[in-house]
């Protein structure tokens, strides 16, 4: 069957031939054409990887300003907080200061109060002791005429000492 | 809205038809002048048309006589014009001590064959594929030149593609990470098919792909380099299998090593079956008008012929794809590193 029969002329040019063609377009054509098609895709994936780059680090920018945003906030609370204990303690501090000086005002006062009043009612009992000497006095001069009279009167004078 | 349509497409048919009676009638005719009253020979046609020529038929009327190269010890080289062959009757007549039988040249007085290193119709289709094989390429590589960093354009954008396809479908699954180094080859095996195929398929063209001595020698080339790139764990898959038994591997290593030669036998057959079988088919429905010598099997089988024709278009683009996986697979397996042993 000749069908089935290699020929061994177009072997040698099929050979030939085919060899030839394949080192032409392997320097000529599918180097350069291979070589094209992954610099194109390489600089593809890295304008992809660059643009994921971007992403992310607009990303991480808008990260980094909400955190700075936050940060803000807080320290703007933590401020206001303590702005706002300050004002409450002083205002703290003072009126218990006040109430400090008006209760130590006060306490002067009566301790002045009870110290005057202790000197009036000396006064008063020493010119009480006064006029009571100078009313027995004009009393027993006018009264130690008699005897009995004085024994009454001295008697008078015990019973009273007594009861003080 | 139906009928223009219709008839556009019978007047399509009746083209087909024309067209291929023509060629037919031709064929017819030398059968009638060669040998008188002879019958439809279905077989013989459809054979010379599969087979290697001497000469290129077009028509009865328009032979293309091919240059004949031979070499014998005796008579040295000799170039001629196969068309010293052929009297004016067509009949085949010895020429200058060489004699045409069957498309085999001998020697007249010794009747030993010769070196026929002739420009046959194959060998001239094959200059035609490789011709047309460089120039798309080649333009192809110089529109890649000169749109760099732009967009692909003209037969660059249609070729690229499937450029891409055999890299990144048969190529580089097959063989892995090492694929860039047979790139070339594949790309070359590929479209040198491909085109093959295609131009095949024109009619009054020679069956180049569908040629036993063709699918060889690519099987060959694909075998040497499986071979050459086998590295220690493929030979040694080959000659003392792994993971089996010691008395096993004696029994393995016979099968193994036919296995070698039996990959690039299949890739042949494969490529020239699928081809040749085509054209065959093709050739029969056509034939069986003239066996029949009616109009209406004319109709009908051309109509065949058109949808085999179509299904051929497939069949050239699988059996391209076919063989260039193959032959990756079998580099694959080469050229793997094992690293589960």
């Amino acid at each position: 069957m000749d069908l089935l029969l290699p020929g061994e002329g177009l072997i040698i040019w099929q050979a030939v031939v085919f060899l030839g063609l394949f080192f032409l377009l392997a320097r000529f054509a599918w180097k350069p054409i291979l070589s094209s098609l992954k610099e194109r895709e390489q600089s593809i994936q890295q304008a992809l990887d660059s643009a994921e780059q971007a992403k992310k680090e607009m990303a991480n920018l808008k990260a980094d300003n909400e955190k700075l945003l936050r940060e803000a906030r807080e320290e703007r609370d933590k401020i206001l907080k303590e702005a706002r204990e300050a004002a409450n303690r002083l205002h703290d501090q003072a009126q218990a200061d006040a109430k400090k000086t008006s209760d130590k005002i006060i306490e002067d006062a009566r301790a002045v109060i009870q110290t005057e009043k202790n000197a009036a009612l000396r006064d008063v009992k020493a010119q009480v002791a006064a006029f009571s000497l100078e009313v027995a006095e004009k009393l027993i001069r006018k009264n130690l005429a008699d005897d009995k009279a004085q024994k009454d009167l001295a008697e008078t004078y015990i019973k009273e000492l007594k009861l003080n | 809205m139906k009928k223009p349509f219709f008839a556009k497409k019978s007047a399509f048919f009746t083209l087909i038809l024309i067209v291929f009676s023509g060629i037919f009638s031709s064929v017819l005719a030398s059968d009638e002048t060669g040998h008188e009253a002879e019958p439809f020979n279905a077989s013989e046609v459809i054979l010379h048309h599969v087979m290697d020529d001497h000469q290129w038929h077009f028509a009865d009327w328009f032979v293309l006589p091919l240059p004949v190269i031979v070499y014998s010890s005796e008579k040295g080289l000799d170039i001629f014009s196969s068309g010293r062959f052929y009297d004016e009757h067509h009949n085949t007549i010895e020429y200058n001590g060489y004699k045409l039988d069957h498309n085999h040249i001998y020697l007249a007085d010794s009747g030993k064959a010769v070196l026929d290193l002739s420009i046959t119709k194959n060998v001239a289709m094959l200059f035609i594929n490789a011709a047309l094989l460089l120039f798309v390429f080649l333009s192809v590589a110089k529109g890649f030149k000169k749109n760099q960093g732009k967009a692909p354009a003209g037969l660059q954008s249609f070729f690229e593609p499937i450029i891409l396809f055999v890299r990144d479908e048969i190529v580089k699954p097959n063989i892995g990470h090492h694929y860039e180094r047979f790139m070339p080859y594949m790309l070359t095996l590929f479209f040198f098919i491909l085109f093959g195929n295609l131009l095949g398929l024109l009619p009054g063209a020679g069956n180049l792909t569908g040629n036993i001595a063709v699918t060889m020698t690519l099987a060959v080339l694909t075998f040497l380099i499986t071979n050459f790139n086998g590295n220690k764990s493929y030979w040694g898959h080959v000659f003392w299998t792994p993971g089996v038994p010691h008395w096993l591997r004696v029994v393995i290593l016979p099968v193994e090593v036919v296995g070698l030669f039996t990959k690039p036998f299949s890739l042949m057959i494969r490529l020239f079956v699928a081809i040749t079988a085509g054209h065959i088919v093709i050739l029969g429905i056509i034939c069986l008008t003239f066996i029949f010598s009616s109009v209406a099997v004319g109709i009908g089988a051309s109509l065949i012929s058109l949808f085999i024709n179509l299904i051929e278009l497939l069949v050239a683009g699988i059996q391209a794809y076919v063989f260039t996986m193959f032959s990756s697979l079998y580099i694959g397996m080469a050229v793997e590193e094992h690293d589960h042993h």
